[in-house]
């Protein structure tokens, strides 16, 4: 079976497991939405506020909701020990890893996909004005955090105290890849197009993506075997 | 060439030697009873030679190779302390995506025959969180089992079996010493293990104590391989 066939076939294990317990993406789906609502009620912004504060609330509130996402990718296995059966399998590590992150892409990519027109209702934006360069910027930023997410979530697998460490050792590292999504989206939701001023953080997310994709694969192995 | 060669392994958890300077050969086609007390180090092994954890020194070879090349792992089957299926997919599911993660022709043909083989055809499109206790042992089974591995690795295969799971269990594993596959299994029930056996290996505080063929009286009494080589 081909590198990328293994990939589909986790990524779809995952996402039907997910799907079929709710697990995650419940507890991640209420938690963005209750943060969006309290925050309208604290702040009852501005237009002009809110344009300022949205690509900082809006990424703080996809960073959290996705550990949630991102806390269960790895623990997934633990109940009966499939983890073993996973690494026992003729797969690549590399694999195991992209398959998850995909899954873990989507599944948070999903949330934010909810919570945007939500955040549209609550706030009175209309966040839609440069809506493919906000997707461009919202996918990136979630590869970063599903990328950092799942590989650290594979080293914390194994410690009682998963929960607490995922986000203790993801949120650091994310910093460079949040401040990129947070400067480019507060331009986007204002309906400013990505332009030179804002190019840099664009191409500092995409490499953030790929230097810590690829780290994330040649890693892996190490990682999940001991 | 010895199907499974461990070759001076050594294990530590912190300062602690789990196993030391272990050494046993397993041949084609034979089974190798892994026995000692709790503790004594014989998960720690398969697990090794299973390729879910690196040695500190030395190292296992699985018909010359390492565990953790692809075309190796391909040939190991094994059975831990856990079934190693997903609760949340039915039988048939868990049976298909590790048919599909072994590269097999028709997954769904062979876990559907699989299925068939440990008696839970009936119960196929059931979510294995439903199953019984010995329900899920036999999907197990029938998991490690699947890709028709030529090495079986069991750690306890035995514990908390039913009788049914059981007779499937070691028909099972007659019919894949017949097929001249290897079988090593560690376990606390020697009669049934002895009864399968042609060789046995008692690990002591992690050190290889015994490793030799199951001679008529270790199988007629096998309490007297720990009264001569173990703890007593």
């Amino acid at each position: 079976m081909g590198f990328f066939r293994q990939v589909l076939v986790i990524a779809a294990k995952d996402l039907r497991a997910e799907l079929r317990t709710k697990e995650a993406i419940n507890a991640s789906l209420a938690f963005a939405l209750v943060i969006l609502l309290l925050f309208s009620f604290a702040f009852d912004p501005t237009e002009d506020t809110t344009r300022e504060i949205s690509g900082g609330l809006l990424w703080i509130v996809f960073a959290f909701a996705g550990a949630l996402v991102l806390n269960r990718s790895f623990a997934r296995e633990l109940p009966n020990d499939c983890l073993d059966a996973l690494i026992a399998a003729p797969i690549s590590g590399a694999a195991l890893f992209l398959g998850k992150a995909v899954a873990n892409f989507l599944l948070v990519l999903a949330v934010e996909l909810v919570s945007l027109p939500v955040f549209g209702i609550f706030y009175n934006v209309r966040w839609t004005s440069q809506f493919g360069e906000l997707m461009l910027v919202l996918a990136l930023g979630t590869w970063a955090l599903t990328v950092i997410g799942t590989i650290f979530s594979a080293l914390t697998v194994n410690i009682r105290l998963r929960e607490v460490m995922l986000p203790m050792l993801t949120y650091p590292i994310l910093v460079p890849a949040l401040l990129g999504a947070m400067q480019l989206t507060t331009g986007l939701v204002a309906g400013k197009p990505i332009g030179p001023d804002t190019m840099a953080w664009l191409k500092m997310l995409i490499g953030f993506d790929v230097v810590y994709t690829a780290v994330s694969l040649v890693l892996v192995e190490s990682v999940l075997v001991g | 060439m010895s199907a499974v060669a461990v070759d001076g392994v050594w294990k530590f958890y912190g300062d602690f030697p789990a196993l030391r300077d272990v050494r046993l050969e397993a041949a084609a086609g034979s089974c190798l009873a892994l026995i000692g007390r709790n503790g004594a180090g014989k998960t720690t092994l398969l697990r090794i030679m299973a390729g879910f954890s690196r040695p500190g020194r030395g190292q296992v070879r699985i018909f010359g190779n390492t565990p953790r090349e692809t075309e190796t792992r391909r040939q190991i089957g094994f059975i831990g302390h856990g079934i190693s299926v997903y609760d949340e997919l039915s039988a048939l599911e868990n049976l298909t995506l590790f048919g599909k993660l072994y590269g097999l022709a028709d997954p769904r043909r062979a876990a559907l025959e699989w299925l068939e083989r440990t008696g839970l055809e009936r119960v196929r499109n059931g979510l294995v969180r439903e199953f019984s206790r010995g329900m899920r042992q036999r999907l197990a089974v029938a998991r490690a089992f699947l890709h028709e591995p030529s090495v079986l690795l069991l750690d306890e295969p035995f514990t908390a079996l039913d009788d049914r799971a059981i007779a499937v269990l070691q028909t099972l594993l007659r019919q894949a010493l017949a097929a001249g596959k290897t079988i090593i299994l560690s376990t606390h029930q020697l009669r049934e293990a002895l009864e399968l056996a042609s060789h046995v290996a008692l690990l002591n505080r992690g050190q290889a104590a015994f490793c030799g063929s199951c001679t008529p009286e270790m199988a007629a009494d096998p309490g007297l391989i720990y009264a001569r080589y173990g703890e007593g």
